[in-house]
């Protein structure tokens, strides 16, 4: 989304005086609408629908016994806004989210860093362990790490007390560590590759260039690599971000009843609670915090980096 | 004393001979351009002296200190690269600035010296300019700013003009060398343009696949080429086969229809070498005969194409307004002896 908002703004189509312009839209021959019609069909059924429903729906009334109601009162958002509990739900959705973001840009960008200047097999192979993840579903990334610290019998765990390093098991599951760790690793690939992107944009010579000034090497990583490969750090922060507070396989696994966030929470009142418009009042909310924190962190960056992003 | 000596100075990688055995003394204040096509090893050696890929074998010494024991951010050289590598970061001022923060020089005298150099680039308005936002020409100044700020003992423009267009680069020509010559400092260029080193250097190093063909001035290795690589890669040069016969007294040499007093040192088949330029039209009955077959007007001079006796040739003309051969038209093709060179036909020296 950066890459695009930023991109030189294309030339009005003033010239071609005879031909006729298709991408002037109504003013042409009708032909690109059709022809974007069937996307636009489906974008409309599969988002815009559900997302206008949902919203009206958080202004609907329900009752253990008469179920959904459908009138317009603000009932739902009330509730959100006086119940503290709600509010705990969402502080701890966004901090899980910040920290996750956190670890991923320590652990991501100098992990691009060395990956960038690796030789070319190793490299190839490397960027396959990084990326090799993303192949297998968040669920079954999310069990591994259950599995090595679940309770008692997780293999980690079990390792560790039977050397009698610990007495007893790390405390991991239900935990927001354990979450943040595990969302930190499913998220990574993510962080890598955008630090990548950047890096691919960093002149080869430029570090020489700062040696040959009298640069060391840790002057050269602060001064003139973390500068240039920063747009790249934080748009990948913000799609770690986004990702991390909306959710819900790796928060239900790790976290699951006992420490709910906002998707799991919204989730749990469509399907156990069965109060769908307070479930869409909390999944509405998150999704305009979301927006709110994406746009106006990537506005601001937008406007921080202009002359790296250019 | 030698300031810069390359002694026996090789690199390889793997089996590949990248520079070998490569010996050079600058003195101080010489411009010294390494010329030669891509893949001569003139980057790879400008390299090694920057400090940015270690020798295989052999040492650079600069000013008698051997620089294997100093590392590249003390060497205190200026670079300028190929894609100039500016902050992008940064604008010209804070790129230029760097090299002196980077030596602890107090704010003040930074800021004068700054705009000192960027002035002497004649870029005095554009300290807050960001490098994207200025051409080809402005960042090449900026980077030569940046690499001159720290006064190098040594500067080291690697390809610094090839990516600008033709009129720009003969304008940075002129005032790179008028730089140079100001400041005295010595400077080596790495280039693949035979014009730019020609028209910059005092001495030129000419080198093909790792090894150094020639060393000398301008003048020195276009009018006297040590061998069939310089003669081809500095300007155009055609060549005749030619024997010496030593039947007369003195012996002569004779290639086709054209014959000169041979030069002493040769015998048998030889390979006559003449510059375009150095070939006039001589009159009937004299020298090489040949055929016009195209003629192209190139505003200040005139280029024939001639087939001769002893193959093509190229002839080049002063356009002084004076009649010139048509298209088609037999001539006779003349040169003065001390304008060809010679050498055993078969050897490529």
């Amino acid at each position: 989304m950066t890459a695009a908002s930023s991109a030189p703004q294309p030339a009005p189509v003033t010239a071609a005086p005879a031909a006729p312009a298709p991408a002037a839209g109504g003013a042409g021959t009708g032909t690109p609408w059709p022809l974007v019609l069937p996307a636009l069909m489906l974008f409309v059924a599969v988002v815009l629908i559900p997302l206008a429903m949902t919203v009206l729906l958080s202004f609907n009334d329900w009752g253990q016994y008469k179920g959904i109601e459908q009138v317009f009162i603000l009932k739902n958002w009330r509730e959100i806004w006086e119940d503290d509990y709600f509010l705990e739900m969402f502080l701890r959705t966004f901090r899980i989210a910040v920290l996750a973001t956190l670890i991923t840009a320590l652990l991501g960008a100098p992990e691009a860093y060395i990956l960038n200047r690796m030789q070319g097999r190793w490299k190839g192979f490397f960027l396959l362990v990084i990326l090799g993840p993303l192949l297998i579903s968040v669920v079954a990334r999310t069990l591994g790490w259950a599995l090595l610290f679940g309770g008692a019998n997780g293999v980690v765990n079990k390792a560790l007390m039977s050397l009698g390093v610990i007495g007893a098991p790390i405390p991991f599951m239900f935990t927001e560590t354990g979450v943040v760790v595990a969302l930190a690793h499913v998220m990574m690939p993510f962080m890598v590759l955008s630090v990548w992107a950047a890096l691919q944009r960093v002149d080869p010579q430029i570090e020489n260039a700062a040696m040959s000034l009298g640069a060391g090497h840790a002057t050269i990583l602060r001064r003139i690599v973390l500068p240039q490969i920063m747009p790249g750090i934080l748009s990948g922060a913000i799609i770690v971000f986004s990702l991390s507070a909306s959710a819900f396989a790796t928060p239900s696994i790790i976290g699951g009843r006992r420490l709910k966030v906002a998707a799991t929470l919204a989730y749990d009142e469509f399907l156990n609670t069965l109060n769908w418009p307070l479930g869409a009042a909390v999944a509405v909310l998150l999704l305009v915090a979301l927006v709110l924190i994406v746009v106006g962190s990537n506005a601001l960056i937008e406007r921080r980096y202009a002359e790296v992003f250019r | 004393m030698a300031f810069l000596e390359l002694d026996g100075v090789t690199k390889r990688f793997g089996p590949h001979v990248a520079v070998e055995q490569l010996d050079l003394t600058v003195a101080k204040g010489e411009f010294v351009s390494l010329l030669g096509p891509s893949g001569c090893g003139k980057t790879t050696t400008l390299q090694m002296i920057a400090g940015f890929l270690d020798l295989t074998g052999g040492a650079i010494r600069l000013e008698g200190r051997n620089l294997a024991e100093i590392h590249p951010s003390r060497r205190g050289l200026g670079i300028v690269f190929q894609s100039y590598a500016l902050f992008p970061h940064m604008t010209a001022a804070e790129n230029v600035a760097f090299g002196l923060e980077m030596r602890r020089v107090p704010a003040a005298e930074r800021a004068e010296r700054v705009e000192a150099a960027l002035a002497m680039v004649g870029l005095a308005g554009f300290a807050d300019r960001y490098p994207r936002r200025m051409s080809g020409g402005q960042q090449q100044r900026v980077a030569l700013a940046r690499a001159l700020v720290i006064r190098p003992s040594l500067l080291l423009l690697d390809e610094p003009l090839s990516n600008l267009d033709a009129k720009l680069r003969e304008e940075m020509q002129i005032e790179l060398r008028q730089i140079q010559r100001n400041l005295g400092t010595t400077t080596i260029l790495v280039t693949h343009d035979q014009v730019e080193a020609m028209s910059l250097s005092d001495r030129i190093v000419v080198m093909n696949t790792g090894r150094v063909e020639q060393i000398g001035t301008p003048q020195e290795t276009y009018e006297r080429p040590a061998s069939a690589f310089v003669a081809n890669f500095l300007g155009k040069t055609n060549e005749f086969a030619g024997t010496i016969e030593a039947g007369t007294q003195p012996a002569r040499i004779v290639a086709g229809s054209w014959s000169a007093p041979a030069p002493a040192g040769f015998s048998g088949p030889v390979t006559v070498s003449v510059r375009p330029e150095k070939i006039g039209f001589a009159g009937a009955g004299q020298g090489l005969a040949a055929r016009v077959a195209i003629r192209i007007f190139q505003g200040n001079h005139w280029l024939f194409q001639c087939e001769t006796e002893c193959g093509p040739a190229i002839v080049i003309r002063q356009n002084d307004g004076m009649a010139q051969p048509a298209e088609g038209e037999a001539v006779r093709l003349a040169w003065r002896p001390e304008d060809m060179s010679l050498r055993a036909a078969g050897v490529r020296p």
